[in-house]
């Protein structure tokens, strides 16, 4: 079972290899404030620039806080992200979504950045496992979730 | 601005799920519907504490009642739970436009300035 994967294109001036190093290095100076899981706002977020890298969130204090690991860093075409906030979005070793990264030349000097933040089926694995305790109703809820997940959100 | 609600109803639906007797509920929930009563039991909480959490719960939209008879039957609602994955659609069309704006400052910007900025970051 699949539930439809956030696809988001967006297309900006730069050509691929500096909107990979905007998107990756300055992460922390884009991301929308507020947006993050850190007992205090973040000073920074860090894209480690190797596959195996960590991606976490740093505040003023230098208190960090974990989202995922770097699963594929390729420049200037590709970043795989592996996501681990579950469902509660707490930082969970043992759960993890893929976010990808593309970096295509639009022809015009500039580049397509298209974000797909994928798995998202298994959010309800997650919760699942929250529930673990029950066997029976889940596949049944789960199978309405991806109904109403996979309907194409209204833009 | 539905977006907004979306991520307000996901939100509240992470928020509600972090507590352990509310989790707890929505567990049994999960296995089949059920009222107060017999949420009640098994729970180390009173009848009306479980009847605060299912309050929470359906503000969340991850429950929903229905009555019968003189009895209201709690059970899932799954649009609760597609909120998240409304929400992450919500959430990453705003990271992703304020990452486009970013980066469309940025290459306005003179390499004189941007050095300026990298010895200021440095020095932090």
């Amino acid at each position: 079972m699949t539930i439809a994967p956030v696809v988001v294109s967006v297309r900006v001036g730069a050509p691929p290899d500096r909107a990979f190093a905007l998107f990756s290095r300055d992460m922390g100076r884009w991301w929308p404030h507020g947006m993050t899981i850190g007992a205090k706002p973040h000073a920074e977020i860090v894209v480690e620039p190797r596959s195996g890298g960590r991606w976490f969130e740093r505040d003023e204090e230098g208190t960090e806080t974990s989202w995922g690991k770097v699963l594929a860093w390729e420049p200037p075409g590709r970043l795989l992200l592996g996501w681990q906030l579950n469902s509660s979005f707490a930082y969970d070793p043992d759960f993890l979504t893929e976010v990808e990264l593309t970096f295509v030349p639009d022809g015009a000097g500039g580049s397509t950045v298209t974000l797909e933040h994928r798995n998202l089926e298994r959010f309800g694995a997650d919760a699942e496992k929250v529930a673990a305790s029950i066997s029976q109703g889940w596949p049944r809820i789960i199978g309405r979730f991806e109904e109403f997940a996979g309907v194409p959100s209204a833009a | 601005m539905a977006n907004l609600s979306a991520r307000r109803t996901a939100t509240e639906g992470f928020e509600a799920l972090g507590d352990p007797t509310r989790r707890a509920i929505f567990e049994k929930l999960a296995a089949s519907p059920a009222a107060v009563g017999e949420l009640a039991q098994g729970l180390p909480v009173s009848r009306p504490a479980v009847s605060q959490h299912l309050r929470v719960l359906e503000e969340a939209g991850l429950v929903s009642k229905t009555a019968e008879g003189t009895r209201r039957i709690y059970r899932i609602d799954p649009r609760g739970i597609g909120a998240m994955r409304a929400w992450l659609d919500d959430h990453w069309r705003a990271a992703m436009t304020a990452f486009a704006r970013f980066a469309e400052s940025e290459l306005a910007k003179t390499e004189l300035e941007r050095e300026i900025e990298r010895e200021k970051g440095e020095e932090k």
